[in-house]
């Protein structure tokens, strides 16, 4: 977690927004997604990190998946925080139709209604959806 | 303008790459800058220069190692990925590098706009 301190970005700060669409599973944009996350918070850079649709389960507690011979990578967001990255926020749409809540969750996240996200959105620099 | 495009998709099986080809070209020809194009995902089979489609279809790998060429651009593939996937130097076609996610990032500081090309 301090492995970059020594190698501090000096440029300008924006503002970045990933949007996490897709399920855990199934394809790599989740795994790939989430190391691109950490790697601009080393930069610095003011991230936000959005989990909407079927990306809401990338965040679902008590993954178990020997039975697909994937590794289970979900205690990697939990390092966010230690990123500074605290902005994370999930959709309540998206929650509901899975029947989801918070409780269900592997890290703490602010809900948010769709329209709020798109406000948020709004006032972003940059956002990648993986 | 100046833009940062990303790419995530692989040459032949989705369309992101033809059109973050054919997006990157029309906005060098008008003028805009190109702060890099970062290849991600299976988008580092877009650097495989192995790659041999029949002779009457496009040839993405040659068509972007030409628009390196001809406009001084920077292709960067990104390491892990192209680990992950067998991609390293002695598979590169002209014109791209390997480098680490930070060069995406800084893509996305220092370009007006960052354009995401994937599924």
């Amino acid at each position: 977690m301090n492995d970059f301190e020594d190698d501090e970005f000096d440029g300008p700060i924006k503002k970045f927004m990933y949007v996490n669409r897709k399920p855990p599973y199934g394809t790599v944009y989740a795994l790939e997604g989430l190391e691109v996350v950490l790697i601009t918070a080393a930069f610095d850079q003011d991230v936000s990190m959005v989990f909407v649709d079927d990306g809401v389960f990338q965040i679902k507690k008590d993954q178990e998946t020997s039975g697909i011979n994937m590794k289970n990578f979900s205690p990697t967001y939990r390092a966010l925080e230690g990123y500074e990255v605290e902005k994370v926020y999930a959709e309540k749409e998206s929650l509901e139709a899975r029947g989801m809540s918070r409780d269900d969750l592997v890290i703490p996240v602010e809900i948010l209604s769709s329209t709020e996200i798109a406000d948020l959105m709004d006032s972003q620099d940059v956002i990648v959806s993986f | 303008m100046k833009l940062g495009i990303l790419v995530n998709e692989g040459p032949f099986t989705h369309q992101a790459s033809d059109t973050a080809y054919h997006f990157t070209k029309a906005a060098l020809k008008k003028g805009h800058e190109i702060v890099r194009v970062f290849f991600y995902h299976d988008g580092v089979s877009n650097a495989n220069k192995l790659a041999d489609p029949p002779s009457d279809d496009r040839n993405l790998v040659a068509l972007w190692s030409s628009l390196a060429n001809e406009y001084g651009i920077e292709l960067i593939v990104c390491v892990a990925a192209a680990m992950r996937r067998g991609i390293n130097d002695d598979l590169l076609a002209k014109g791209f590098k390997i480098s680490g996610l930070g060069q995406l990032v800084e893509a996305g500081i220092l370009g007006d706009k960052l354009v995401t090309f994937g599924d």
